[in-house]
């Protein structure tokens, strides 16, 4: 009944805010997100799941099962209910949103309740991507999350915003098409074992070995078409290089608040999804491919890496960089230890926090100085103080910075990676912690001549001072990440908890 | 006369068009449009409840007058698409027509086209299914050209005649071969008659293939398809949503109808006349032709009529896959696409009606910035876009993966990854509309403030985005009668 309350509370609050007045809508819609942030809180501390949802054994916090109908052999349901996986990202959307928000309202100046509205219509869709368990409810609310965010970017982003809104919108969708081919294919593979599109019985049937064949497919093929069919249309989303291409163009040219939600929130669909389809769902096929997987992400770590180095516009840099945090997620699922499963889902939520911080902050300058390359800006440290230190405390805290939440993150992947048993795991981890490397490189080179030397800006700056509201968000973000690096168990805890029957499907080990 | 209570839809439509010819008659001065109205949408409300009603009732339904009609779960469910969509359009062309003239006679025509419809709904036989065919036919020929001094129009209906008339030849052609081979023209009878005889697949063959063509015609597919963009784009927008949709769903069930009735698979396959491979052929091509003419259309009614097309191939993918292990899900699958195209194509046609009754332009460049001079509407034609590029928007999304879910439940994945292709194809012409009602620049000229509010369009309008987005919430009603539909069809 929360999560229900939850979802509606944001998306009545949309629909609400689409109508109100534009004066009223920023102020409005901040209240109106504070609702679901308090939704989201009081199922954190009366959380009482246990165990992966997916995996029997388990035991599913505010589950809702009701029929809605039947499609020929199979029924659908409105299954909803949230474990140690999803409710850290609930808590990272609805903590997100709210600060949006409050971040948009120095840069959106036109149609302001059409943005405030669909922000709200967003975190909806976005809540329920991450508590249904039905996968014909999923898909509805994965394939809803695509509307609001192609007007977002397309009305109030840059210069270039309609082929970037275009390019999103096109580029994810047919994703979504053919990781639903190939879950389908899966679905009828499955035959009369299940009797309902419900993860979590196909996961049990799953696990009890019950694929069959399909047409000329048999069970074996089939399991690993599906299976690259899903990586890839999750690929596309996280995004894994080279499924990328679209990430860079919708970041630069949407808005600060949308850029937070669509690095924050957005990219953790994609990981979410592969945990839970490819990483659960099959995953023996996972286990099997995970060297080559593994090297899919340690390229995806270093390439993004690279691209960002190669970068000038600040914006740009955070978006590559994404690309490579977002590797470090693969390489952790890849490994099947409770660290890194759990270090993956605890590098969501910190990626989560950081590179909002970081676009947050980019927006500031932005907004100050009208510019966002680096070649334009010179000693802003002077100028804009406490920007300059939060980005700059941001950027450690992005190169993994211990106190810091991108610290444990990291720790936890390559404690788990270094302890995977597949081939050359090692070498994979090194080369990704060689990542880290170039990541420090051009943070640091950006902070050096961004922040540092004499004061410059090319261009027509008006270097108005950050108000208190665009200022806070910041605070808040800093002080949580800070928070969860000093004591990552506020939500590792629950997250171990659900990783750890999935360690251990293959007898895996119990702590490295 | 008991038969005829079963009829009653039917006769709802049929009595509303002669009473509209009546009144004009007695009153031929009178230009009360509403009572006009009125008469058109009792008449397929009637039809609509009246349908509803006997599919749930415990009446005895089954095949009338020697086995001629019949009248089932099928036939309910399409009079039910026919008839919704017949009172949308009636409601909308209350403003539409209202300065055009010849206003009973244009009633008259559409209600006499929507009982021919209902009538192809019930067929049992190719001679019913013919003289149904006709019946339809004739009025929307008359409808298209109903702009009758204007070269468009005119250009268009005779199109739409020609090759009309062209393809009802080939079907009666294909019939009478059909007749020749199986001596017989009731649906079961044939069937029983290929199943007892196995010399007479040569003419057979060439018979299915010519009532396949003669049916292309009716649902717009490749290949007689040629007519649609120009009929619709010449036709005034209420026509071209009537025809698109209606005319559409009639002769989906009849194609559904003979092919799985006349000619089962299990029983044609043994004589090597397996015609789910010319389906599926015609299938791929249909949507694949439509969704690319699309892309490269700048005017928006013929963007909708080549995306007409393609949602013509994404439903013959329901008689593309009756491979006999997901029959039911497959058929049942294209019956509730069809259902809720039926609103949300009406809805976007429509909504063109309004922009022309504005005087806005054709091509896609005029609605720039329509969205915020007219949000509600526009917030509608947005739902039944994202509902037809297959967006959560609507039901339209739910019907669009249950078919490919059903493609590949059947085996054919190549079948429903060429419609995903399609369906992401889709979404690119569609959203183009999108970008232009709400994200391009504003025209400054654009002025719609000052005139009088078309409450029929708008009407019409809100009913159909209303039951498109309440369609995915409560999908169970449409998908229960479809497969309810689909199960009667096949057994």
């Amino acid at each position: 009944m929360l999560i229900e309350l939850t979802i509606l509370s944001a998306f009545f609050g949309g629909l609400f805010i689409l109508l109100s007045s534009n004066e009223n809508s920023p102020k409005l819609s901040f209240y109106l997100s504070l609702v679901p942030l308090l939704g989201t809180l009081i199922m954190w501390l009366n959380f009482d799941g246990s165990g992966n949802a997916l995996i029997s054994g388990s035991t599913i916090a505010f589950e809702t099962y009701v029929s809605w109908m039947s499609l020929g052999p199979y029924s659908l349901n409105w299954h909803v209910g949230i474990d140690g996986i999803s409710m850290p990202l609930l808590l990272l959307t609805s903590i997100l949103t709210p600060l949006a928000i409050l971040s948009a309202w120095t840069p959106i100046t036109h149609r302001k309740s059409q943005f405030y509205g669909l922000i709200l219509l967003i975190e909806a869709a976005l809540f329920g991507v991450f508590v249904a368990f039905d996968f014909f409810v999923w898909f509805i609310f994965w394939e809803a999350v695509l509307i609001p965010m192609y007007f977002l970017i397309a009305i109030w982003g840059g210069t270039k915003r309609k082929r970037a809104a275009i390019k999103f919108f096109i580029y994810t969708n047919v994703a979504s098409l053919i990781m639903f081919i190939g879950f389908i294919a899966l679905i009828f593979g499955l035959g009369d074992s299940i009797q309902s599109l419900d993860l979590i019985e196909v996961s049990a049937a799953l696990q009890a070995d019950k694929l069959g064949g399909l047409g000329l497919l048999d069970s074996h093929t089939l399991k690993s078409m599906a299976f690259l069919a899903m990586f890839i249309g999750f690929g596309v989303k996280v995004p894994i290089v080279p499924f990328h291409t679209w990430l860079p163009e919708a970041h630069v040219e949407a808005p600060t608040p949308v850029s937070v939600i669509l690095a924050g929130v957005l990219l953790k669909m994609g990981t979410y999804a592969l945990l839970r389809f490819n990483f659960t769902l099959l995953a023996d096929v996972a286990q099997k491919w995970a060297s080559m997987i593994a090297l899919v992400a340690v390229i995806s770590v270093i390439y993004g890496a690279f691209l960002a180095l190669a970068q000038t516009d600040l914006k740009r840099i955070i978006a590559y960089s994404s690309i490579s945090s977002m590797g470090y997620v693969l390489l952790g699922l890849t490994t099947y230890t409770v660290y890194g499963l759990g270090g993956a889902t605890f590098q969501m939520i910190s990626h989560g926090l950081l590179s909002g911080l970081l676009f947050m902050s980019v927006g500031l300058i932005y907004n100050a100085t009208h510019t966002r390359s680096i070649e334009d800006l010179s000693g802003l440290a002077d100028r804009m103080p406490i920007t300059s230190v939060i980005f700059i405390v941001g950027a450690f805290g992005y190169m993994g910075l211990p106190l810091m939440s991108g610290f444990a993150a990291e720790l936890f992947i390559f404690l788990g990676a270094f302890g995977a048993s597949f081939p050359y795991a090692k070498l994979y981890t090194a080369l990704s912690m060689f990542g880290i490397v170039i990541v420090a490189g051009y943070l640091l080179l950006t902070i050096q001549r961004v922040f540092f030397g004499p004061f410059e800006v090319k261009g027509n700056p008006d270097l108005i001072l950050p108000q208190i509201h665009d200022i806070i968000p910041l605070v808040i973000i800093l002080l949580i990440i800070i928070a969860l690096g000093i004591a990552p168990n506020i939500i590792f805890e629950m997250i171990q908890d659900a990783v750890e029957p999935l360690a251990f499907l293959f007898g895996g080990q119990s702590n490295v | 006369m008991s038969e005829l209570i079963l009829l009653i839809p039917q006769l709802c439509l049929l009595l509303s068009a002669l009473l509209i010819l009546g009144y004009n008659t007695i009153f031929p001065k009178s230009t009360k449009l509403v009572i006009l109205t009125g008469i058109a949408a009792i008449g397929s409300l009637g039809s609509i409840s009246t349908a509803i009603f006997l599919s749930s009732s415990k009446l005895q339904l089954g095949s009338l007058f020697g086995g001629q009609i019949v009248v089932d779960g099928s036939s309910l469910f399409f009079v039910v698409i026919i008839s919704s969509v017949t009172l949308l359009v009636s409601i909308a062309s209350y403003d539409y027509i209202n300065k055009l003239g010849n206003q009973a006679e244009y009633y008259s025509l559409l209600l006499l086209a929507a009982t021919g419809m209902s009538l192809m709904a019930s067929a049992n036989s190719l001679v019913i299914a013919f003289v149904a065919m006709e019946l339809a036919s004739l009025p929307s020929y008359a409808l298209v050209t109903y702009l009758k001094s204007n070269e468009g129009s005119t250009e268009a209906g005779l199109k739409y005649f020609l090759i009309g008339a062209l393809s009802s030849a080939i079907f009666v052609y294909g019939s009478s071969l059909i007749y020749g081979a199986t001596g017989s023209l009731g649906l079961s009878a044939i069937s029983q008659s290929i199943l007892y005889s196995s010399s007479i697949s040569g003419l057979l063959g060439i018979g299915i293939l010519m009532v396949i063509g003669g049916l292309a015609f009716k649902t717009a597919s490749v290949p007689f398809h040629f007519w649609a963009p120009d009929a619709y784009e010449g036709a005034i927008s209420p026509v071209s949503a009537f025809i698109s949709s209606a005319s559409k769903a009639a002769g989906f069930i009849l194609a559904f109808r003979i092919l799985i009735e006349a000619f089962p698979i299990d029983v044609v396959s043994t004589l090597g006349l397996d015609w789910t491979i010319a389906i599926q052929i015609l299938a791929v091509l249909t949507m694949t032709l439509g969704n690319f003419a699309a892309v490269l259309q700048e005017n928006v009614k013929r963007m909708l009529a080549y995306s007409s097309i393609g949602h013509a191939g994404y439903v013959l993918i329901g008689l593309a896959a009756l491979t006999g292990s997901q029959d039911t899900l497959v058929i049942g699958a294209s019956m509730m696409h069809l259902m809720i195209y039926g609103f949300m194509n009406t809805g976007a046609f429509l909504f063109i009606a309004l922009a022309e009754h504005w005087d806005i332009g054709p091509t896609f460049k005029d609605y720039r910035g329509l969205g915020l001079k007219a949000p509600l509407v526009s917030v509608a034609m947005t739902i039944f876009l994202f509902s037809l590029a297959g967006l959560p928007t609507g039901g339209g999304f739910l019907t669009k993966y249950v078919l490919f879910m059903a493609a590949i439940g059947a085996g054919f994945w190549w079948l429903a990854a060429i419609g995903a292709i399609n369906s992401a194809l889709s979404l690119y012409f569609y959203s183009r509309m999108v970008k232009a009602l709400w994200i391009d620049e504003p025209i400054s000229d654009l002025n719609i403030s000052s005139r009088r509010i078309p409450l029929g369009i708008y009407a019409a309008i809100f009913i159909a985005a209303l039951i498109t987005i309440l369609s995915l919430p409560f999908f169970s009603i449409i998908s229960d009668f479809a497969m309810t539909a689909a199960n009667v069809l096949l057994s």
